[in-house]
């Protein structure tokens, strides 16, 4: 098993800014765009994508591990991926039922929602594709989800300022937030001479 | 048959799923800056909606509600990873250029989406038609993008030198970035076409019915 030469801490701050996983791998836009319109559900969704990541790419590194790649089972790794998903997905909604409410109010609509969320399948997908070691899958996971939970952040906070902006009625709702995060990517890619992965 | 003709006009143009629902863009806006891939990937998708609403809507009433999302996900998996192998074996150097959205498709929400909106409910045959539709209307907006990142961004179309090399290419089209702008100028476009024509068919009802 040959692992790339990279340092962990380096691929979670590249994963976080130059190479996040939403603004350079378009992953995840469709919820990115539809929640991105209320900060607090925002934040909700944000967290909910930031754990389910970490332990589905964890949890995927070991089965690709120990269970596809022994017993060749490459051809079923995209349906063992996303039952993995699907599987953590309904598990973590019946614990934070259960021991926080309160979250679970927060999260409540948004944690379903995330099991066809793309970029909890396309972290697993390029961890495979990589070769990263465990800890490097692990702390890729967590950088990604830090990443995807900012910029939905900022997003919200800055489609709230332009809220009432005037703009010309057919670019009103989706095409200004495209824009709008053709700005961020151009900002985050602005990142790239810092730190750099693939 | 006037169904089928209805079903295509919505998907492709009126609620077009990438233009008017925003769906779908999640995996493939990476790839819109070179037409071949681009071609190759919504054929892809447009084929895994159609098979896999069909399959849907042919099992429906065995699924029970409870298990139907994962059961949905199972189907279109199976689908996915018959056009991985298929690209695979005929086109690997696609196959490798696209890398991880192959798979991606997977959670392509517009094959959720018609799987839950019309395969749930409607019989196999034009559940087909509506998931093929579906994909037409995909890579309608997908194409055009790709076409417009491709010129301005390398100077060539389906990887033939058109404009002259004198031509500055426009490195920031095949860049991430780009993508938001140029989709974002397409929906712009689209949907001003969308508001004129609202407005001509509220200002004479009369002739407004027509094609």
């Amino acid at each position: 098993m040959m692992y790339p030469n990279i340092n962990p801490l380096v691929l979670f701050f590249a994963s976080i800014f130059t190479s996040n996983i939403l603004l350079t791998n378009f992953l995840g836009m469709c919820s990115f765009i539809s929640i991105s319109k209320d900060l607090k559900s925002s934040n909700g969704l944000g967290i909910a994508v930031t754990l389910v990541m970490t332990i589905t790419t964890a949890l995927n590194w070991i089965l690709e591990r120990y269970v596809i790649t022994p017993m060749e089972l490459g051809y079923l790794r995209y349906i063992i991926y996303i039952i993995v998903i699907a599987a953590v997905v309904q598990v973590l909604e019946m614990i934070i039922d259960r021991v926080s409410p309160n979250l679970y109010m927060v999260l409540g609509i948004f944690l379903p929602l995330i099991t066809v969320n793309c970029a909890i399948l396309g972290v697993a997908l390029f961890m495979q594709l990589r070769n990263y070691s465990f800890i490097q899958s692990v702390l890729f996971g967590l950088g990604s989800g830090i990443g995807w939970w900012l910029a939905i952040v900022l997003l919200a906070a800055i489609r709230k300022k332009t809220e009432n902006a005037p703009v010309p009625a057919p670019l009103k709702g989706v095409g200004i937030t495209l824009i709008t995060i053709g700005i961020m990517a151009m900002a985050f890619i602005g990142f790239a001479g810092m730190i750099n992965v693939q | 048959m006037s169904d089928f003709k209805k079903i295509l006009k919505n998907n492709f143009w009126l609620e077009n799923p990438v233009i008017v629902q925003i769906l779908g863009i999640c995996s493939t806006l990476a790839v819109t800056n070179n037409l071949r891939n681009t071609l190759i990937m919504t054929i892809g998708v447009t084929l895994v909606t159609a098979l896999s609403n069909f399959t849907i809507s042919a099992m429906r009433n065995l699924i029970p509600r409870k298990v139907r999302m994962i059961t949905q996900v199972l189907v279109i998996s199976f689908y996915v990873i018959m056009v991985d192998i298929v690209l695979r074996a005929y086109v690997p150097d696609v196959s490798k250029a696209l890398g991880p959205y192959v798979g991606l498709i997977i959670t392509n929400c517009i094959i959720m989406g018609r799987a839950e909106a019309f395969a749930q409910g409607n019989r196999p045959l034009i559940s087909f038609w509506d998931g093929f539709t579906a994909g037409l209307g995909y890579m309608f907006v997908l194409v055009v993008v790709a076409f417009f990142r491709e010129l301005l961004g390398f100077g060539t179309v389906l990887g033939i030198q058109v404009l002259p090399a004198s031509f500055p290419k426009w490195t920031i089209m095949v860049m991430p970035p780009s993508a938001f702008f140029v989709l974002a100028s397409f929906i712009w476009i689209a949907r001003e076409m969308q508001i004129k024509k609202d407005i001509s068919k509220t200002s004479q009802p009369s002739g407004g019915e027509k094609k």
